[in-house]
């Protein structure tokens, strides 16, 4: 028995290994691993002859578009002036190349090119968003409402308004990701000035359905804000229809350059804000500072692309998703898929493979880029907080992994991860005891772990 | 003249695949040769001829754009990957 996992859920986790575990993974020795993270996976540079790992891991940023580079690179060459400088020629080329792409971006979500800001992306989209609508509102509404499951950014501002003394309501969402829409009317209260939800969750994929919500929000005078940082350039999007007021973009998310992002500030019925940045009153007062043309340009192309490419995107991206669902669920028992099935982007698959742990599937598929659902990029060795919203049991949510496929994945790539993956999980389930306990037939549930 | 079109085409088609082919990189590569065929794929009934001119006239700036990324590509390329090495 190569492996003993003696479990205290109150206290530590205790792993010990024989030499042969040992010797696959170099930096592994007797542990005992009490609630500090332990990286596994050590961080080292790829050799030159060793082969470069698939990228399945489209949520976290995507591969530039090489249309994009393409209209960006005449930018960072020699068209390098000031879009704000009004005297020379410089100026005014860049100035008329920023405006060409704000237009491409606001076609993209059915705006006004007027109600576009550039940022520096998603995350100061929604710092602006958040602390600026509500600090403007706030001598007479002083409620805020968002959900458990939003990205770190939104929970972080929220997290500071509620020390400046704002009432923050986290919503809590069902087992399928979704929000419940009676009990999002029921805590607007007569002192809300915001709701901000996310169109797309980028963990487990699930789109909400923001167009109800955007008629609660305009028949009770609340300002609706959505980051759409996943969802823009991956299906169909129009604010006016939606009644979103405002709305969050990201260009890294939808092939375009890393450092750009906008944020879509309705005009009519006209939503102020505060300005988090101060300076020159560029982009209306509400975001000053220069412009990074050649990085506007790319997010302009990006989204421009995205626009004539949807369909296609979509239509490929689903059929492979189902492609490697099919290949995995058909392959392997116990693997459950976190989230809405239908209410979903299907480019965002997350999987959770009972009775393996997480850290070690993806030690073992390194080949492949892939993320977990476990945050161990924070100094703690809990899971999610977006499973545990949803209701994930832990271990579930411990072995849980995000497979992203995106306009460039192709069906050989798909297939090799699933090969791996299946390979993977059955070999380290064959190492496990409570795998073996499984298939005698034991509930697990029903186990007195001893003390340590 | 259709028939001149229709070799144009053809030629246009034939370039932009050799082109594609020039990707260092495997999955701007394999993209490349699939979007462009499905893309003529798709198009292959379109009778207007200012609408074949105006696809024609974007194919070429598309062609002109695969030659500039290749070689950007070369300039940077890196090792093969998992799938194709």
């Amino acid at each position: 028995m190569p492996v003993f996992f003696t479990h205290n859920q109150r206290s530590k986790l205790t792993i010990s290994f024989t030499s042969q575990m040992a010797s696959e993974c170099s930096n592994f020795t007797s542990h005992s691993i009490d609630y500090h993270c332990f990286l596994l996976i050590k961080k080292h540079e790829l050799e030159k002859d060793e082969l470069r790992p698939l990228y399945m891991d489209f949520q976290a940023t995507t591969p530039m578009d090489p249309r994009v580079l393409d209209a960006m690179l005449p930018y960072q060459v020699n068209y390098y002036g000031n879009p704000h400088s009004r005297t020379h020629a410089f100026g005014w080329e860049s100035e008329s190349a920023m405006e060409t792409a704000r237009k491409q971006v606001a076609d993209l979500i059915g705006a006004d090119p007027r109600e576009i800001i550039f940022t520096s992306g998603a995350t100061e989209s929604n710092n602006m968003a958040i602390k600026g609508v509500s600090r403007f509102y706030q001598t007479k509404k002083r409620h805020v409402i968002t959900t458990q499951t939003e990205h770190k950014c939104v929970l972080d501002s929220c997290r500071v308004l509620e020390s400046e003394g704002f009432s923050v309501t986290y919503l809590p969402v069902q087992t399928n990701g979704l929000l419940d829409l009676e009990l999002l009317e029921a805590s607007i209260r007569p002192d809300t000035s915001l709701l901000s939800v996310m169109t797309i969750n980028n963990e487990i994929g699930v789109k909400q359905p923001i167009k109800e919500i955007g008629q609660i929000c305009r028949s009770k005078g609340v300002f609706f804000h959505t980051d759409a940082a996943q969802a823009v350039g991956k299906i169909p999007i129009n604010v006016t229809d939606w009644k979103v007021d405002l709305m969050s973009i990201s260009g890294h998310k939808i092939y375009g350059p890393k450092g750009v992002g906008a944020l879509y500030v309705r005009r009519r019925p006209r939503v102020r804000l505060e300005p988090l940045q101060s300076g020159g009153g560029q982009e209306r007062g509400l975001r000053s500072g220069t412009v990074p043309t050649p990085l506007a340009v790319g997010l302009g192309a990006a989204c421009s692309i995205a626009k004539q490419e949807l369909e296609y995107d979509h239509h490929r991206v689903s059929m492979l998703a189902n492609r490697l669902v099919q290949k995995i669920m058909s392959e392997l028992p116990d693997v459950i898929m976190n989230g809405d099935p239908e209410q979903r982007y299907p480019g965002c698959i997350n999987l959770s493979f009972a009775y393996v742990e997480g850290e070690s599937l993806l030690m073992a598929l390194k080949d492949v880029a892939l993320s977990s659902g476990s945050a161990c990029t924070s100094a703690s060795l809990e899971p999610s907080y977006v499973l545990r919203a949803i209701g994930a049991d832990e271990d579930l949510a411990h072995s849980s992994i995000r497979f992203g496929i995106g306009r460039f994945t192709t069906e050989e790539e798909v297939d090799y991860t699933a090969e791996k993956c299946i390979l993977q999980v059955s070999r380290l389930r064959e190492m496990s005891p409570l795998w073996e306990m499984v298939q005698e037939g034991i509930d697990l549930k029903s186990i007195k772990w001893t003390q340590h | 003249m259709a028939a001149s079109t229709r070799t144009q085409v053809i030629y246009l088609y034939r370039m932009m695949l050799t082109e594609s082919k020039k990707f260092p990189s495997y999955n701007y590569r394999t993209y490349a040769l699939r979007r462009v065929r499905d893309a003529f794929r798709a198009n292959r009934k379109v009778e207007d001829p200012k609408a074949v001119e105006r696809l024609m006239e974007e194919g070429r700036q598309t062609l002109a754009m695969i030659q500039r990324q290749v070689t950007v590509g070369k300039m940077f390329s890196t090792q093969k990957n998992v799938v194709e090495g």
